[in-house]
């Protein structure tokens, strides 16, 4: 099937053609799109592209002007340039006549521009370039000749605000190269139908979907979970008992890629492995608030093989395959047997080996999780996702954008946003509603018609409804606002000499979070790269620290990297909770928790909300244990204390965590109807009432005030005025929320609340699941279960210090010796 | 004069002031109601940049006003200049924001403090429009002056304050006065402010001021703000402060 030149290449390279590879050759001989779900070292991106370069190694010598034949999308811009590279070997080896090019945001001006008028056969890009491409007058011109789109880690990108402007541009693309095929690369999903479904232009009615090829399977990985039988925390997440072993699993391979889930706790494992270090290896820091050369040199360092180990958050999750890395440990929970698969799969990219992998549970909760975790991965299941609709306030920009390259007609737009998967069900309505909002705002004020970012032109004989850009500004304005991903508002971080005045000078080690820089004082100490640093003031968008060695340094708090405990897996952990006789593979501390547990109180069977209450130090308890994450059992707890502030309860406060949430109040909870207390109404009026004042709304909001354009995050001409922002989205959404509640800004951050920061989609699963199920305990006295809940609050509450440290330590011993207490 | 608990009163060169949790300051004595820089129609000069910010400011402010109005039953209202947010806004104002600001001029005085935003407040408005106005130990401008005689009473800056606690922070609108002066906050729905901190506003002031942050349903006296200022401090009732 593959040309004689292809045929020696491989032969030369003493490999044979894979099934899979040779399968998406004849899918593209047929024309069609196709799905290809691989496991990591299946030769995936090879498979992508080797049609591709035969189409073009076959092509007549006069079809070689310059016309981009192959456009290949990837979600990070460091993945495209190492793909580039990649290519380069097979085009060099074969002596094909075939050029590529990367374009991202690094990529000169000059050259950008080349691009647009002598493009390369095939470039490598971002979902954020493409939306500039499309949105350039030229957009036709470019792309006309088109053949295929490559989709790379498309698992990363489909269900997400960056897969929504993705599959615009797509959509739109599908406009300019009628028949261009779709290629999609995808690690192993639960359910690939809705990634086939995003690759194919959806019809008016019904569905299409891209064919599916699934490359065999690699060896399964080899798990191991670390375990003491004489000691495992009853929370935290530092795992601060289990680094000697971490060490000793770093000394067992050449290169290991340590995963912690926050950059917190990347700041802190890096410290304790270091303070273990006794012979000196080379281990690094990696994570997403390091300055990027930072991160680049580690990058570099690790590709030359130069590292023992790499401590590193999400950041690594995708990405280059760094060949000599043979051993993933991954500390804390893995939240997802997906995300667990994909970090597993970071280690040896050869696919008949066996991934080695090591599992470090840092509290009790987590060793279940972890045991869970394990079971779904080698039995290959994984989690589903939630199904987003396309987000409005990305329509919004796009629509922006489309104006941008040419005045469009609004009903063949509205036909062509449709096509993209994610807004197959966008109702007419509420694309009218984004297109006012981008025309004048869209309030129902009129006042603002005069202004008019968008332009009715009058109708012709053969043209109706069509919109123009009113003014070029606003087409510069565009491209420097595009792309979905709004950070949250950060601050330098700079490093001085101590003694050197505030301001003066200093290296950027990074960058922080605003509001964590505000909460500090000068002379506060806290730990960021690998340093501890402390605080000396705050210089316009900077902050200026010195080194220090203060051991009692905190850790920032980032609010990066939160992600919940899946469904999926939630699920796997409440089943083995509620089945004794699969506790046998648990650590004997953690059988005797549950054990006490039993007695105690009760286990919960499968199915059932288990809702304890007790005394404890003049306060009353109540106690449930949802499992569905730390985000929705804090809305779950905002809910529930204005239930119990008007039944008189007296709520005081309450605590979440991934697995539980406790409520404390100053009357007894034990006599209330619990189904009444959990009953899904709920969800109405007093989450409303809620939502009016949460932050975490307010941040949401902000979002889709910025990705719609609403308020600019840089103005032209104005990019380096150190602002993140022009405008506080918080005074914004108190005057429109009270003014205009239904304007499509508030309606996109509803949706984007359900399954974003607030998760009020599971919350609501959750509550319809545990209908007439919920078992109540009244207990004299805290749960087993209870304690680690019950040990945030405190953590949560002392403040830090060396006095302080004793009152929580003795308070912890008490707590445990009460709940463990056989009588 | 006894204050309401939900509020807080200040002595300023012998006056007596009663900050009002909405940002509006409250004189008893001469039953005048102050605000400051009210930037009305700042939303549509956004607009006119082609930024759509919901066009509902100016009633949003109105509103806040005439809530405070309702409560005081103000003999006269002093706006403390940058009343509007550019020189065109006052011809911008929709048919219900005019009817509201008809209603608020019906049932008391107006004196039109002239801003650096609005140098010609509109004369049809009714009312005065005045560079500074004088009555007994006060002396009522827009923008503060480093060496002002006592009893200034001034806007323009638009103060703010932060207290951080327990890891977390607030930032809230502010007064910012002592014995001879005071600061009041911006009372526009679409204005931001300006730290304390800022030597802008610490600098008119000697070694000890305070700052008076909004709360949802009182004001709260920070004394001197530092960062890091602690709110265990605060006052749990109305206080005097006086010098």
């Amino acid at each position: 099937m593959l040309p004689q030149r292809f045929e020696d290449w491989f032969a030369a390279k003493g490999w044979t053609a894979r099934p899979h590879q040779l399968a998406l050759v004849q899918r593209a001989q047929e024309g069609q799109s196709v799905l290809l779900v691989a496991p990591t070292g299946g030769g995936k991106t090879l498979a992508g592209f080797l049609p591709s370069l035969i189409e073009l190694s076959v092509r007549p010598k006069r079809a070689r002007a310059s016309r981009l034949h192959t456009l290949y999308i990837s979600p990070l811009k460091a993945l495209a340039v190492d793909v580039a590279r990649n290519l380069e070997t097979p085009i060099a080896e074969m002596g094909l006549a075939v050029t590529v090019e990367t374009r991202t945001g690094d990529t000169p001006a000059a050259r950008r521009q080349r691009q647009r008028h002598v493009p390369p056969d095939i470039l490598l890009t971002t979902p954020e370039q493409l939306a500039l491409l499309i949105a350039h007058p030229r957009a036709p011109q470019l792309f006309e000749g088109l053949k295929t789109v490559v989709l790379d880690e498309l698992h990363a990108l489909y269900n997400s605000k960056r897969g929504d402007l993705l599959a615009l541009g797509l959509a739109r693309l599908s406009r300019l190269a009628p028949g261009h095929r779709r290629v999609g690369l995808s690690a192993t999903v639960a359910d690939p139908l809705p990634l086939r479904r995003f690759l194919s232009p959806q019809p008016m009615a019904g569905e299409a979907l891209a064919e599916l090829v699934i490359a065999k399977g690699g060896a399964k990985p080899r798990i191991a979970i670390s375990a003491s039988d004489s000691y495992v925390p009853w929370a935290g997440h530092l795992a601060r008992h289990a680094m000697l072993d971490v060490m000793a699993a770093i000394g067992e391979s050449k290169t290991a890629l340590v995963f912690v889930n926050t950059r917190s706790q990347a700041e802190r494992t890096f410290q304790e492995l270091w303070r273990l270090n006794e012979n000196n290896w080379p281990i690094a820091l990696h994570h997403g608030s390091l300055a990027p050369e930072q991160r680049r040199k580690v990058e570099a360092a690790m590709s030359k093989g130069g590292l023992r180990a790499v401590v590193c958050t999400s950041t690594l999750d995708l990405g280059i395959d760094w060949g000599a890395v043979d051993k993933v440990i991954c500390i804390g929970a893995p939240k997802g047997a997906a995300r667990l698969v994909q970090r597993i799969g970071r280690a040896n990219h050869r696919l008949d080996e066996p991934s080695a992998a090591l599992l470090v549970p840092a509290n009790r909760f987590e060793v279940l999780e972890c045991n869970a975790a394990r079971d779904a991965v080698l039995a290959g299941e994984l989690d589903g996702e939630r199904l987003k609709q396309g987000s409005l306030d990305v329509l919004c920009q796009h629509i922006w954008g489309m104006a941008v390259a040419a005045p469009f007609q609004a009903q063949a737009l509205f036909e062509e946003v449709r096509s993209a998967a994610p807004f197959a069900q966008l109702s007419h309505a509420d694309f009218e509603a984004a297109l006012g909002f981008v025309a004048t705002g869209g309030y129902a004020l009129k006042s603002y018609d005069r202004y008019a970012r968008l332009r009715q032109l009058p109708d012709g004989p053969s043209s109706k409804n069509m919109w123009r850009l009113a003014h070029p500004r606003l087409a510069q304005a565009y491209r420097l606002n595009v792309g979905v991903i709004v950070e949250e508002p950060m601050i330098d971080i700079r490093l001085q000499s101590r003694g050197k005045p505030i301001g003066a000078g200093g290296r950027r080690l990074g960058q922080l979070e605003e509001y964590f820089i505000e909460q500090l004082s000068a002379g506060d100490t806290f730990v960021f790269a690998g340093d501890v640093l402390r605080f000396e003031g705050l210089r316009e968008t900077a902050a200026y620290v010195t080194r220090t060695n203060d051991p009692e340094a905190q850790v920032p708090s980032y609010n990066g990297g939160k992600f919940p405990l899946s469904t999926f897996l939630a699920q796997r952990v409440r089943e083995m909770v509620s089945a004794p006789e699969r506790w046998h593979v648990l650590p004997e501390p953690v059988q005797e928790w549950l054990k006490i547990q039993e007695w105690r109180s009760v286990i919960p069977k499968p199915g059932q909300l288990l809702v304890e209450t007790f005394p404890r130090a003049n306060r009353h308890y109540l106690v449930c244990y949802p499992f569905e994450g730390r985000l929705a059992h804090q809305t779950l707890g905002m809910l529930l204390t204005r239930r119990l502030e008007r039944a008189r309860m007296k709520p005081l406060g309450f605590i979440a965590n991934e697995y539980a949430l406790a409520v404390w109040a100053a009357r007894d909870m034990s006599g209330l109807d619990m189904g009444k207390l959990f009953d899904e109404d709920m969800l109405g009026d007093d989450l409303d009432a809620w939502l009016a004042d949460s932050n975490l709304y307010k941040r949401t909001f902000r979002n889709c005030a910025i990705i719609s354009g609403l308020i600019e995050r840089k103005i032209p001409g104005k990019e380096k005025s150190g602002r993140q922002v022009t405008f506080s989205s918080d005074l914004i959404y108190d005057v429109l929320r009270a003014h205009e509640p239904d304007h499509v800004l508030l309606r996109a951050t509803y949706a984007d609340a359900g399954s974003g920061l607030l998760d009020i989609a599971r919350l609501s699963d959750m509550l319809t699941r545990v209908r007439s199920r919920i078992v109540t305990r009244k207990l004299d006295r805290v749960s087993p279960l209870a304690v680690p809940a019950l040990l945030e609050i405190s953590r949560e509450m002392v403040a830090r210090g060396e006095v302080e440290e004793d009152i929580l330590r003795d308070n912890e011993d008490a707590l445990i010796a009460d709940a463990m207490r056989v009588d | 004069m006894r204050c309401v608990w939900t509020d807080l009163c200040l002595t300023v060169n012998g006056e007596t002031l009663l900050l009002d949790k909405s940002g509006a300051a409250w004189w008893p004595r001469t039953r005048t109601l102050i605000f400051a820089d009210l930037h009305f129609e700042k939303g549509s000069s956004y607009a006119r940049g082609r930024q759509f910010l919901p066009p509902y400011d100016t009633r949003a402010t109105l509103l806040r006003m005439a809530e405070v109005a309702a409560r005081r039953s103000p003999a006269r209202i002093i706006a403390l200049g940058d009343s509007f947010h550019d020189p065109f806004a006052a011809e911008r104002l929709g048919t219900e924001e005019r009817t509201l600001l008809g209603a608020l001029a019906a049932r008391a005085q107006f004196i039109w403090i002239r801003g650096n935003h609005d140098p010609h407040p509109p004369a049809w408005l009714g009312g005065t429009v005045m560079e500074e106005w004088r009555e007994g130990g006060l002396v009522f401008r827009h923008e503060p002056r480093a060496k002002a005689e006592p009893g200034e009473i001034a806007g323009h800056l638009h103060p703010a304050a932060r207290i951080a606690k327990y890891g977390r922070s607030v930032r809230r609108r502010c007064f910012a006065g002592d014995a001879m002066r005071l600061l009041l906050p911006s009372f526009g729905a679409y204005t931001g402010g300006l730290d304390v901190g800022d030597p802008a506003i610490a600098g008119l002031f000697g070694a000890r001021f305070h700052a008076f942050m909004l709360g949802q349903d009182r004001v709260y006296a920070i004394p001197r703000m530092q960062s890091g200022g602690d709110p265990s401090r605060l006052p749990a009732r109305g206080i005097l402060v006086s010098g």
